[in-house]
């Protein structure tokens, strides 16, 4: 499923021949929409000609509506698109420079180079300008870098913003531009002085074979969690039938002592059950976060591993699978959840854990009081390993490439 | 060749919308094969980066911001946004080849010098570029790219872009007009 991991696929030169046959393609598009004419782009902030307009919002809404198409047909994985994050304050002040910039120079950073290469001398002089401003920023950024790092909300989506689900955003989205391209042709029919009887009557027919597929897109929806878990079965459900995942109350201990790499408990389990007790670096996840785990901020391709942990198995295997399908790495499950781990390492002397009948799933022990972590099986002493005897240990790491992205 | 390339008049451009459709399929391609958008103005730092590198790598080393890109053994133009930027310039020369524009022109309005526009086109250049780098992103790779992935943040910077134009648009109306 799309995207490509490129460089597996094609090696390094083949991923960089990829890469230029994109930027060729850049290239033209923008040569034949006339972006290497700066009077051209400086015409859109004078109402006389909106072309940049109408090929910006065109573009936009042209890949949107492929990319969420085959998004909704299986075909585009969206989660491991690039998405841009949000950097809320600096976007807004680094795009209200580049607007001035934009009606100074009349070019963009991308145009100018198409500029260039058409010879256009003010394409060039905006060319070294251009570096110029960049070679400054890098050597002024450390002085107000606070500003440049606030107001980070990560990946966040407009569909996540407005909570919608991402169809119904696209066809607003699409909406949104064809009602600015009806009033944009108005606004240069009466500044611009153009005949609209001349228009292509072909823009009417683009305009709705866009909106339906939007539509379609809506309608169909994004695949869910489960729709990504069934693809990937044939290739992970063995890892949980083999029991490759499932690490034993013994190297769960040592990895909770191992100080070599980062360690994250995550307890799947309701909130009152995880009052009574839980592990002492346990964090609680609810279903929702667990379902949408990149707005946690967590960072995947770092060196750690993530274990989820369960009263039994039966809940911390659904959240291992919910997760797998967000593609998280180094993920594993508590074998036999927290009602094994009690057994293990809760002694007749504590006296303030007692065991209990129960059904699967439950916590099949009574406890004194709620007192969370804050007892001994919560983070057990490093000498029991000696004790619990040979293991065999599942861990093993996997290196993720971390994706880049943007503007490189 | 050479000799109708001067007696052929250039091709029209073509149609906004039948652009924006070509270049928004180039956008979904880069997408679907390889999980990015397109960029530019990341490339260009990457070579400005390059050569900073070459002179003063002590100081690369020092600076947060350069060290991520060229710091120690690293290649700051070994990266995918590299070839892209060079298609890019080759993608529009041969495209203005074949629709005969290349030409060694300024575009400017017709009450400024030719040494007036070009002043302007580095100003502004210099202006696009910082602020590009401050808004991670530029036209490309945060407006284009962004907005079709639908990110929130890119869709405020775009419009953000768009106001500062417009605001300062009306003040020089004599460099365009």
């Amino acid at each position: 499923m799309a995207p490509f991991q490129l460089q597996a696929l094609l090696g390094y030169w083949g991923m960089m021949a990829v890469y230029f046959v994109l930027g060729l393609g850049f290239g033209v598009a923008l040569e034949m929409s006339g972006f290497g004419k700066s009077t051209k782009l400086a015409a859109q902030f004078y109402f006389k000609e909106l072309t940049v307009l109408k090929v910006m919002f065109t573009a936009i809404i042209t890949a949107m509506v492929l990319i969420f198409l085959s998004a909704s047909l299986g075909l585009l994985d969206y989660s491991k698109l690039y998405v841009n994050t949000t950097y809320l304050w600096p976007g807004i002040l680094g795009g209200l420079i580049m607007g001035v910039g934009f009606i100074i120079g009349g070019f963009c950073p991308g145009t100018s180079l198409v500029g260039m290469a058409t010879f256009k001398v003010d394409g060039l002089f905006f060319v070294l300008g251009g570096l110029f401003g960049i070679f400054m920023f890098g050597e002024t950024v450390s002085l107000y870098d606070t500003f440049w790092n606030s107001s980070f909300y990560g990946r966040l989506t407009l569909f996540d913003f407005f909570g919608a689900p991402a169809g119904v955003i696209v066809v607003g989205v699409v909406l949104m531009a064809i009602a600015m391209f009806w009033g944009g042709e108005h606004l240069e029919r009466l500044i611009g002085g153009r005949d609209l009887k001349r228009e292509p009557k072909w823009r009417y027919a683009a305009a709705a074979a866009l909106l339906l597929l939007a539509l379609f897109t809506a309608f169909k929806g994004m695949p869910t969690l489960e729709d990504k878990w069934q693809k990937l079965a044939g290739e992970k459900q063995p890892l949980l039938d083999h029991r490759d995942v499932y690490i034993e109350p013994a190297e769960m201990l040592s990895l909770i002592h191992d100080d070599t790499r980062g360690l994250l408990i995550w307890d799947v389990r309701p909130e009152k059950e995880y009052n009574l007790f839980h592990l002492r670096a346990a964090k609680r996840m609810e279903e929702e976060t667990l379902r949408h785990i990149h707005r946690t901020g967590i960072d995947p391709t770092v060196n750690q591993v993530i274990v989820l942990v369960g009263n039994d198995e039966k809940a911390a295997t659904r959240a291992w699978k919910l997760l797998t399908a967000q593609d998280i790495p180094n993920l594993y499950i508590l074998s036999g959840g927290l009602n094994r781990w009690l057994e293990t390492f809760t002694t007749k002397e504590d006296g303030m854990v007692m065991p209990r009948g129960g059904n699967e799933e439950e916590l099949r022990f009574t406890f004194r009081a709620a007192l969370g972590a804050r007892q001994s099986a919560a983070e057990p002493d490093e000498r029991l390993l000696r004790k619990l005897g040979d293991f065999t240990p599942r861990v093993k790491m996997t290196r993720v490439v971390k994706r880049q992205g943007g503007c490189g | 060749m050479a000799q109708t390339y001067e007696k052929k008049p250039p091709r029209p451009y073509l149609h906004p919308y039948l652009g924006g459709m070509m270049l928004g399929t180039v956008l979904f391609l880069s997408f679907f094969l390889s999980g990015n958008g397109l960029g530019a103005s990341g490339g260009l730092n990457r070579i400005i980066v390059f050569f900073e590198d070459l002179i003063v790598p002590g100081h690369v080393d020092r600076t947060p911001y350069l060290l991520e890109m060229a710091g120690g053994d690293l290649n700051p133009l070994d990266a995918w946004i590299i070839p892209m930027v060079l298609g890019t310039i080759l993608g529009g020369f041969l495209s203005g080849l074949f629709n005969r524009r290349l030409q060694v022109e300024t575009n400017k309005g017709p009450h400024i010098s030719n040494r007036t526009r070009w002043l302007m086109a580095f100003a502004g250049g210099a202006i696009m570029g910082y602020g590009a780098r401050f808004a991670r992103g530029c036209t490309s790779g945060q407006a284009l790219s962004g907005g079709a992935v639908l990110s929130a943040g890119s869709w405020v910077f775009m419009f953000a872009v768009f106001a500062g134009a417009y605001a300062l648009a009306w003040f020089i109306r004599k460099a365009w007009n």
